[in-house]
């Protein structure tokens, strides 16, 4: 909201100057967004006299002018307007002012050869107005050598921003209130007028809808004569950035602005029969003034007459029943208005005005009456006519809050001692009543009081919210106990350990373009998908983690990135059948482009291959605290993934945590990638929590006899999983084996059609004594029929 | 010439000969002509078991000295041809090692990780758990239990995403707005797990969301809540809590806030929060007071004593309990300690920016090497 000094001036007698305006706005809670001052923009401009005019002697359309600036010499300005002229009053700027409208600034110089001392200006150049046909011409009776900021009373303007707590503050006369409260100044009593009717109002108004629109107070005025209204009245307007119509719709918007107080005038003339306040039937329509139509329906409060709508009550007025320059009678309407019902119509209708901001907030219920004379004063003041008795239609509802108060409270929850009798006159000059047993009664206009943490608000903002001084929360004895849960500690954990394998952490949004997360989306589940979404590509929440990394890494490799190795961790978003909703902790990695760079030593560039999936797969799920000995690997990794080159890694067969792999190349095309592709899925809230609670380990001592190396070569068929056979020979003699590689596969020469040769290294650990040959062979012989099960032979 | 005479010209030529071999070879072979079984000097020792005891004294030295004149020149030889052998090899092995070793990709923590760690350190200090919340929210935790009912104007300060699905607790089903509904769900939770439900410290990041978008506006970002209920706290202690997390958060004495009065419907009285920084070479540098001159204030957080219609909801009795709760934004914080200026660059995975501004792993937060991470 902006209003000018000027206008603040009209409220508040004070000494102050802008900038400690200003601070102390900030220091009450009303933010100043900015203090325009547009007499700086204005210095160096004057009102000036032209004494002569003559034609320039090289140029036909220029003009040498004398003009008097009120000082010294007249001074020798080539100018090249047409209605410069001999006798005038315009406004002259000076060598050394910048045109506010262009930020060019004057000086003296020549032009076609004849000297000029300056400029003068056009309305548009000032940015006074749009006016740009010629110079400016001012009156005759224009002060010769007045600064033009001071001839047009231009005064600095603020810009603040109020709190939707704080409807009274939406009006100047609330803000003088509240600074005036700060000790700085007096506020001014708005003079209010007595206007007694001479005639009964032709009109009857009513409400049928005494919940909506409690009080419709209204009266007719005979005989005005609509036009401009005066220049005070405009510049206050144009200094609150609103553009003054005619002397009828400006007196509305002083009042609104000025006093928080919307009102509405209609032409008499278009009305016909009871103007009334109901509920709009379903599929109404009103053409606002804004020029839109708006169909209504029966959850909408209008004001009506017999032939239909005339306003959408509280939020904007009808084109149809608005004031022109030929309007002569007038009805004055001031309501009040259910701010809930006022702020259900505006969202539903999607209509933002000055009106439904001020009456969903909140208006003062007692400021009818007022405020019908003061805008039944400025009306015949400026456009005459004779007014009607006022006619009032139910009652506001004027019951404020009473709060039984402990000025003790403003301490204890404040931080702050305020001296009793400090917190009295604040509240007092704030408007409140204070009973000597401190019951506290609100104003009318503050709808927002309701118990004493706001009276302790209202004390502490005007005492001085800065002045509260720090005070150290109480500390527990010791050390700083551990506060983060065993998730959080997993994801503090696998997210330090894959920045350390090489992978870069990223943050991708948690919505993705439908065609992006559907393919995603988990068995048994549905996405949630915005109703509202800012765009398509930002509309469904993420089913998965790889689908936001796969549209990062085609973005980096559009920028010619060679190598990606992205991680995320957050949440995955799924919605299952009967609608609830479930985030699950998720981390993502995709692994594209060069594993290795081509080099001197390693040759070719190489991709990343799924077994390079499979190792940050395990890798982290170690980290995470999953039981990594003891997952197996399955398929069924989803149709994203190549299906040959895919698989999971699961506890048991059924609880899945992490799938890996290469993608499938239609994921590829999808998502515009080239080469190939791999990409990891750890689902971290699947994995198991850590049983033990204790820091002591389970007791070990390296075993002091050597360990044995075993090779064996078995020939499989193709089909059989390496997985299987080692996990067959790790089982073969747990006593004995500890460990089991694999170190070779091979198939081709020497190895039948059909088959293949896995090559194993058994790591055999004698506990109590050395091996014996007898007991070597007779694990050998274990080793040996546990792969046999399988159908492996021994290799000869 | 006599006997001992001979016998020091052979030594003389044993030794020369020795000397002289080219390789290990061919000292071998001279090694097996001189001391082997068969060699010479073996033949003249085995000559002295049968000398009579006065010849044997005569000519052992001699021979003696022949013998260990022979083997020493053999060992000294062996020693220096294995010596020029080794060097050769090594000259033969010897590496360009301005030629670059392989590289191990370099992996780092995104600068939003980063901060929340350090924060989440800084509150622990503090006696400050971390709690957390859904983002695909209920209406009645985001909005009307944190007092803003459905027809609240404040609503409108929201730029709310809704889902089309009805809240169990009426309303429409939305993305969370502020992190504050955690204050909500934690307080009925600590109600339900011990009597009273308070006292409580606790933060909650997340992401929180907009329907908003420009230059320094992203429709997701992070927020990081502050929460304390407990008997008597008030705005002094909000002050003090705010001040430290920002001096241990930016490792600075000189951060000067200043508090205004504002609105927030949660929140009764609501304090909005300005820190002072300075310009330097352009940069706002957070530190000193903002009415210094070359300074100024920038908002940085909102906060106040948690409403008692809050407090109620949630389940605490407000005569009994009050406290203070703030909302900060994480982005935000890390874009005044790392110098990023763009947010939007923060959820790009531009692996360039990721590079720049990520840290390594090893920079994990702790108090006793200070919670930042320097450039």
């Amino acid at each position: 909201m902006k209003f000018s000094a000027e206008w603040l001036a009209r409220h508040l007698d004070t000494d102050a100057t802008t900038a400690e305006i200003a601070a102390k706005l900030n220091e009450l809670g009303i933010e100043v967004e900015g203090v325009d001052d547009p007499a700086r923009a204005l210095e160096g401009f004057r009102v000036a006299e032209v004494l002569t005019a003559a034609p320039h002697p090289q140029a036909d359309r220029l003009q040498v002018l004398s003009v008097d600036t009120g000082e010294g010499a007249p001074l020798q300005v080539v100018c090249g307007a047409a209605n410069a002229r001999a006798g005038m009053k315009g406004v002259l700027g000076l060598p050394g002012a910048t045109v506010p409208a262009n930020g060019m600034v004057l000086r003296k110089s020549a032009i076609r050869g004849v000297e000029s001392n300056g400029m003068m200006c056009s309305v548009r150049e000032l940015q006074l107005g749009d006016e740009h046909e010629g110079i400016i011409e001012l009156p005759a009776d224009a002060p010769v050598g007045m600064p033009v900021a001071e001839y047009f009373r231009s005064s600095p303007v603020f810009d603040v921003s109020i709190t939707p707590n704080r409807p009274d503050c939406m009006g100047v006369h609330g803000i003088a209130r509240d600074l005036a409260a700060a000790g700085l100044g007096t506020l001014k009593d708005a003079p209010i007028p007595a206007i007694a009717g001479s005639f009964p109002c032709p009109v009857t108004i009513r409400t049928n809808d005494p919940a909506g629109c409690p009080a419709f107070f209204g009266r007719v005025i005979r005989g005005v004569k609509n036009g401009p209204s005066p220049s005070w009245l405009q510049q206050a307007l144009i200094s609150a950035g609103q553009r003054p119509i005619s002397a009828l719709v400006d007196v509305t918007n002083y009042l609104s602005l000025g006093f928080g107080r919307p009102a509405h005038v209609y032409d008499l003339a278009k009305l016909t029969g009871p103007v009334v306040a109901r509920r709009a039937t379903d599929g109404e329509e009103v053409l606002a003034l804004n020029g839109k139509t708006y169909r209504l329906d029966p959850s909408m409060l209008v004001i009506a007459d017999d032939a239909g709508v005339h306003d959408i009550a509280g939020i904007m007025g009808g084109e149809e029943s608005s004031v022109t320059d030929g309007t002569t009678d007038v009805l004055l309407e001031i309501a009040y208005f259910d701010p809930e019902s006022i702020g259900a119509t505006g969202r539903k209708l999607g209509l933002a005005s000055d009106a439904r901001t001020r009456f969903e907030r909140g208006v003062d219920p007692a400021f009818l009456e007022d405020g019908l004379e003061l805008l039944t004063g400025m009306i015949i003041e400026f456009c005459g006519g004779e007014a009607s008795e006022v006619v009032r239609a139910g009652t506001p509802p004027l019951d404020t809050a009473v709060i039984g108060f402990d000025p003790q409270l403003t301490q204890r929850l404040g931080g702050v001692a305020v001296p009793d009798g400090e917190q009295r006159t604040i509240l007092e000059r704030l408007g409140f009543a204070v009973a000597a047993d401190w019951t506290v009664t609100a104003p009318t206009w503050r709808p927002d009081i309701i118990g004493p943490a706001d009276l302790v608000e209202e004390v502490v903002r005007v005492h001085g919210i800065d002045r509260i001084e720090s005070v150290a929360l109480p500390r527990a004895d010791g050390v700083a106990r551990p506060t983060a849960t065993p998730a959080q500690l997993t994801e503090r954990r696998v997210r330090r350990a894959a920045a350390a394998r090489g992978l870069m952490e990223a943050v991708t949004w948690s919505f993705l373009p439908a065609s992006a997360a559907e393919p995603f989306v988990t068995e048994g589940e549905t996405p949630w998908v915005l109703d509202n979404p800012i765009s398509e590509d930002l509309k469904v929440m993420r089913p998965s983690l790889l689908p936001g990394l796969l549209l990062a890494a085609g973005r980096n490799m559009a920028r010619g990135a060679a190598a990606l190795r992205l991680f995320e961790i957050g949440r995955r978003y799924g919605r299952s059948a009967d609608g609830s909703s479930a985030e699950r902790l998720t981390l993502g990695v995709v692994l594209a482009g060069e594993r290795t760079p081509r080099g001197w030593a390693s040759g070719k560039a190489a991709g990343f291959d799924a077994f390079n999936a499979k190792a940050e797969a395990l890798a982290l799920l170690a980290e995470a605290g999953a039981p990594v000995d003891k997952l197996q690997v399955m398929g069924e990794a989803g149709a994203q993934f190549h299906p040959g080159q895919s698989g999971t890694l699961r506890l048991g067969p059924k609880v899945v945590l992490a799938r890996f792999g290469a993608l499938h190349p239609a994921t590829l095309k999808a998502f515009d990638l080239t080469g190939a592709v791999m990409a990891v899925e750890l689902f971290l809230d699947a994995i198991p929590p850590r049983k033990s609670a204790g820091f002591a380990k389970p007791a070990y001592s390296p075993p002091p006899l050597q360990p044995v190396l075993r090779d064996y070569a078995f020939l499989v068929p193709v089909t059989l999983p390496a997985g299987d056979l080692l996990r067959a020979v790790k089982g073969a003699d747990k006593g004995n084996i500890v460990d089991v590689r694999l170190f070779d596969d091979f198939r081709g020469a020497g190895v039948p059609e059909g088959q293949k040769s896995l090559a194993v290294e058994v790591l055999l650990q004698p506990q109590g004594e050395s091996y014996t040959e007898a007991v070597l062979t007779g694990i050998s012989d274990k080793v040996v029929a546990a792969a046999a099960k399988l159908g492996a032979t021994l290799r000869g | 010439m006599t006997d001992t005479d001979n016998l020091d010209t052979a030594r003389t030529e044993a030794i020369a000969q020795i000397d002289a071999a080219a390789d290990l070879s061919a000292l071998e072979a001279i090694r097996v002509a001189l001391l082997g079984k068969q060699g010479s000097i073996s033949a003249l020792m085995k000559t002295l078991g049968a000398m009579a005891p006065e010849e044997r004294q005569a000519r052992a030295p001699a021979i003696q000295a022949l013998r260990t004149g022979a083997s020493d020149a053999i060992a000294a030889r062996k020693a220096a041809l294995e010596g020029a052998a080794l060097e050769a090899q090594l000259a033969a092995e010897a590496l360009d090692l301005t030629l670059p070793a392989p590289e191990a990709p370099r992996g780092s923590v995104h600068p939003v990780s980063q901060v929340m760690d350090e924060l989440a350190e800084i509150f622990a200090d503090l006696g400050f758990a971390v709690a957390t919340g859904p983002e695909i929210e209920d209406d009645w935790y985001n909005f009307t239990a944190l007092n803003m009912p459905e027809s609240h104007p404040a609503r409108a300060m929201h730029d709310t995403f809704y889902f089309p699905d009805t809240a169990p607790k009426g309303g429409r089903m939305l993305l969370r707005t502020h992190t504050s509904p955690v204050q909500v769900r934690t307080m009925l939770d600590a109600v339900k797990d011990h009597p009273g439900g308070a006292p409580l410290r606790i933060i909650a990041p997340g992401r929180v969301y907009r329907s908003d978008s420009d230059a320094t506006h992203t429709p997701m970002f992070h927020q990081i809540e502050g929460l304390v209920i407990d008997r008597d706290i008030h705005l002094g202690h909000l002050k003090w809590t705010l001040e430290t997390f920002l001096k241990a958060f930016f490792e600075r004495d000189d951060i000067v806030l200043r508090l205004r009065p504002s609105y927030f419907p949660f929140t009764e009285p609501s304090v909005e929060v300005d820190v002072g920084f300075a310009l330097v070479n352009g940069k706002r540098v957070l530190g000193g007071s903002g009415d210094a001159a070359g300074h100024g204030w920038m908002e940085l957080l909102g906060s106040g004593m948690v409403n008692r219609r809050v407090l109620e909801a949630s389940g605490l009795d407000p005569d009994e309990w009050q406290g203070f709760a703030f909302g900060v934004g994480v982005d935000r914080l890390a874009m005044l300690k790392y110098g990023m200026d763009d947010l939007r660059a923060f959820f790009d995975g531009d692996v360039r920016w990721l590079g720049h501004y990520g840290f390594s792993a090893f920079d994990q937060p702790t108090l006793s090497a200070g919670v930042g991470a320097r450039a």
